[in-house]
């Protein structure tokens, strides 16, 4: 039994490696997107186009503006006159932000009244503009603080001093580079199992596989090889990289991590081998990774927070692998998990693993029918 | 021979040096070589030539969808190149796998070529009244494309093409996997388009027989013109070389054998109760103890393949060393002859029946053929055979056991050489053969002894590290056959094995099957050439899922016996079997 699966293994190796275009799909693609995705994916802003109206003029609202301008995460794209002008930048997209000084601001800080300013946003993208918000926020915070330690007045009764533990700068690469990690090998996981028992329907060479002596099972073994032992490979050199040139800190277990890229394999070979089962040709084997890969990676807490999800979607997060992949990645990155630590994200991993390779030996028997 | 017409204003399509090739070098491949031809208007002209001869590429040049490397044509008196757009107006042309829309009706799709051609309203009633009765198809208008016949699906594409009448018709392959009836048919409707309404038709074709219907006959082979004549002009100088043989003793293929090893003929096939000999020039027949010769009269197969001798004399086919024996020879006795067994044998799919109360059995040693168009059901109990697909009811065996509910190691016993040779194209021809062989667990000394076998049996050597995507066809086959063989199976299950390799490749692959047959290997084949029939000792003719007819391949041609036709051929049989629809056949011994 065991020579066959391998000879099967042989065969499935050669076929992808021997094509020039699977070649690049497999080695290529994964490592210009890590490249692409890991400069390009960044919740950091930096130049913000502001536009300020500021109808004081006086010294502490050139003072403010001069934070705006000096922060380096804003740009002073226009100064306004009039009002009705705030309305033309935001809708033509010139500015993202409008920073509104009224003319009794100056007036009202030196008489101790509280001096208010205005910012207007756009919000057509949410998630830009609140940290944007978030930005300003922090320059009016220390604005505030200056002044009051600068005209000797009472500082306020508690100073919030923050520190970020795992990740000191909050430096969003260091939050992205492990989820690509888990994205990639999954992608490349995919399109080794899912199409390839889909290509081999389609050019007629399926058929020729089942009637040799390889049993269902043994066909499905042998297709499994490849997929883990690239997907593993794959990860490792994404790894690699992620910490040699990305330099995210790598506190955990090498051990630890392979344990659960192997279980993470397994879940993803079973889902891309139950496409494969169902799909008759190329063509559906191609919608099925893609109906799958898109709800996977949104629902996997890459982006967007889990909790921040309605609670049926939560609940619908148990089932999918990158889920509990993605703790298990950042665990070891950032914090240094251990394997007690993770216990509760490998156990429904190998939970899923072995509920859809099981369902992909049914469905391959029942297929051929 | 070289084209005897000369260029003038009557040629429908001119054409000079003309050069196709495709892919980057190395691995760039001439489809079309240097051709220059003329076709005069108003005839039937036949490109004829197996696949891979360069046929589609050179209409599609024709019709202006491919730009030539060299060279000019001229259709219409348009040079093609530079007005494409106005030829394509003026013409029509029939791809193989012509776009019915097969959730369309028979109306519908008419309807949808018309608008796509802008046929004038007021001329369509007409127009379609015209074409529908031409092609018999007015009694299912509103049926759907798609559950049609193969042959009323090219006839309805045909109509599709002509719903402007083109001055000029180009047909790619119109006539493959058509049953012979409705090939017939398609050729009544080309005669009359040229008859009545002054078409001049192309078409190509690789059914050789198919030549003698032509006005003219272009023969192609590997992208290169090797002929344009009269059908008749090709065969003239044949006569007197052509006889067959007949032995009162013993089996044709015996016979065939025999006679294909003497120096003085250059190539015998069977034919009806004959074994059909060509002769060197100058040569009369060797003399044959107690058996007969009678002289033949040449036809175009005769011709090609002569042509094709003189190309290739350096690589004639590896001498005739046994094949492998079955490797339980001694324990053959010990078997059951009756190797495989089916009775009622039905498939169903929703309600259509695609295989319906089939019995037949195969006895040990047996080439058995399974005859019948696209469609009428050979490979779907072909695949319930193999254990592909479960049947719907009744009993078949095979080797003693179902294969489909069999443990994996029955399946050993098999072959199984899949229509349209499933190889692993990116994979090379050493690896192809050692993924089949270890796949069918063989190892060690035993896995290089047979790896060695089957590049010096199928002459594979020179292959043996190129892709087999890009093996030339007949080396495919060689291969998909070399594939099947690695584990000597008992038996052997050919799906559709020679169609579109050329003449002298499926003689030998016919020698190949012969001797494996003669070494106690059971044989299951399928074909639509009506003429590789004659190969088989026993064969059943099926269509719309049953059994027309069953026996031996003289018995079936004695059913179509009358007056009239004392000597039919198996296709002229086939003719008479589905249009006097008998009873079905049942079960036969």
């Amino acid at each position: 039994m065991w020579q066959r699966i391998i000879a099967l293994a042989i065969k499935e190796f050669q076929a992808l490696l021997r094509d020039p275009k699977s070649r690049f799909v497999i080695a290529g693609s994964p490592l210009i997107q890590l490249l692409v995705f890991s400069f390009a994916a960044t919740f950091d802003l930096s130049n913000i186009p502001i536009a300020i109206y500021n109808q004081d003029g006086g010294q502490a609202a050139q003072a403010l503006v001069a934070r705006f301008e000096g922060s380096g995460h804003f740009k002073n794209v226009a100064n306004i006159r009039r009002e009705s002008d705030i309305a033309r930048v935001i809708d033509a997209q010139k500015a993202l932000m409008v920073l509104t000084i009224g003319p009794r601001f100056e007036a009202d800080l030196r008489t101790n009244q509280p001096a208010t300013v205005q910012l207007i946003i756009d919000g057509r993208n949410s998630n830009t503009a609140a940290i944007a918000l978030s930005y300003a926020n922090t320059l009016i915070a220390d604005f505030n603080t200056h002044w009051q330690t600068s005209h000797q007045l009472r500082a306020p009764p508690s100073v919030i001093k923050t520190r970020a533990w795992f990740n000191p700068n909050l430096e969003s690469r260091w939050f992205i580079v492990p989820g690509i990690v888990a994205i990639l090998m999954l992608v490349v996981v995919m399109v080794v199992t899912a199409l390839s028992v889909a290509r081999e329907r389609e050019q007629g060479t399926f058929d020729q596989l089942l009637v040799t002596p390889l049993r269902p099972v043994e066909i499905l073994i042998g297709k499994a090889i490849p997929g883990f032992a690239i997907g593993l490979l794959e990860g490792s050199i994404i790894i690699f990289l992620a910490v040699n040139a990305f330099a995210v800190p790598f506190e955990g277990h090498l051990l630890t991590l392979y344990i659960g890229m192997g279980l993470f394999l397994l879940s993803a070979i079973g889902i891309g081998l139950m496409i494969s089962a169902l799909a008759t040709t190329l063509q559906q084997a191609v919608l099925g990774v893609f109906l799958f890969l898109v709800p996977a990676i949104i629902l996997s807490g890459f982006a967007t927070p889990i909790a921040n999800m309605p609670p049926f979607v939560q609940d619908l997060t148990l089932i999918n692998p990158m889920r509990y992949f993605m703790i298990i990645l950042r665990g070891i990155f950032l914090e240094g998990s251990s394997f007690q630590s993770l216990q509760n994200q490998f156990w429904p991993l190998a939970l899923i693993g072995l509920v859809t390779l099981a369902t992909a030996r049914w469905l391959f028997r029942h297929r051929m029918n | 021979m070289t084209s005897h017409l000369v260029e003038n204003d009557t040629d429908a399509i001119a054409i000079q040096g003309l050069h196709k090739s495709f892919g980057k070098a190395p691995h760039a491949t001439q489809a079309v070589n240097n051709v220059s031809l003329h076709v005069p208007m108003g005839t039937v002209i036949g490109l004829i030539g197996p696949d891979g001869a360069g046929k589609t590429t050179l209409m599609r040049l024709m019709a202006g969808l491919l730009t030539p490397d060299a060279g000019s044509v001229q259709v219409l008196g348009v040079n093609v190149q530079k007005d494409p757009l106005t030829v394509q107006a003026s013409i029509g042309y029939m791809p193989q796998h012509f776009g019915l829309y097969e959730d369309l009706t028979v109306q519908e799709n008419l309807t949808l070529y018309a608008d796509l051609q802008g046929v004038p309203f007021a001329q369509r009633p007409d127009r379609y009244q015209q074409l529908l009765t031409m092609t018999g198809l007015g009694a299912f208008t509103d049926r759907l494309a798609g559950r049609l016949s193969g042959g009323m699906k090219q006839k309805l594409g045909l109509a599709c093409t002509l719903v402007r009448p083109p001055r000029l018709l180009l047909l790619d392959e119109p006539t493959v996997g058509v049953d012979p009836v409705s090939r017939r048919e398609l050729w009544a409707i080309v005669y009359q388009l040229v008859k009545e309404d002054g078409m001049t038709v192309l078409l190509s074709t690789a059914y050789l027989d198919e030549a003698e219907h032509c006005d003219q006959v272009i023969l192609l082979h590997e992208g290169q013109i090797l002929g344009q004549d009269t059908p008749a002009a090709f065969t003239q100088h044949l006569a007197g070389r052509v006889f067959g043989a007949k032995r009162a003793q013993g089996l044709r293929r015996h016979l065939q054998a025999e006679l294909k090893q003497h120096p003085h003929i250059l190539d015998a096939v069977i034919d009806g109760d004959w074994v059909r000999v060509l002769l060197t020039e100058q040569a009369s027949p060797p003399a044959l103890p107690d058996g007969v010769w009678q002289p033949l009269p040449p036809r175009f197969e005769d011709a090609f393949v002569l042509m094709l001798h003189g190309q290739r004399t350096a690589q004639t086919p590896p001498a005739l060393a046994p094949i492998t024996p079955p490797h339980s020879e001694p324990t053959a006795h010990a078997r059951p002859s009756e190797v495989i067994a089916v009775h009622a044998l039905t498939r169903r799919f929703g309600a259509f029946i695609a295989v319906n109360t089939v019995s037949f059995s195969v006895q040990r040693g047996e080439i058995f053929g399974l005859l019948g168009a696209n469609g009428a059901g050979k490979s779907t109990t072909f695949r319930m055979l193999c254990g592909l697909l479960p049947a719907s009811s009744g009993a078949l065996s095979v080797a003693g056991v179902d294969l489909f509910t069999a443990a994996a190691k029955a399946r050993a016993r098999i072959g199984y050489m899949a229509q349209k040779y499933a190889l692993y194209e990116v994979l090379s021809v050493m690896q192809n053969l050692k993924f089949f062989a270890r796949a069918y667990g063989l190892k060690g000394e035993h896995l290089s002894r047979r790896l060695a076998w089957a590049l010096a049996e199928f002459d594979l050597g020179h292959y043996r590290d190129t892709n087999s995507g890009l093996l030339p066809l007949g080396f495919k086959q060689r291969l998909a056959m070399a594939c099947a063989l690695m584990h000597e199976p008992d038996i052997l299950f050919l799906d559709e094995p020679t169609s579109g390799v050329d003449p002298i490749e499926r003689r030998a692959f016919w020698g190949r099957i012969n001797r494996l047959a003669d070494q106690g290997v059971t044989i299951m084949i399928t074909t639509h050439f009506m003429d590789e029939a004659e190969y088989c000792d026993r064969l059943v003719i099926m269509s719309q899922g049953r059994i027309l007819a069953a026996g031996t391949p003289a018995a079936i041609r004695a059913q179509a016996q009358t007056e009239a036709a004392p000597n039919p051929s198996m296709e002229d049989a086939f003719i008479a079997l589905i249009t006097e629809p008998t009873q079905p056949m049942g079960a036969i011994a």
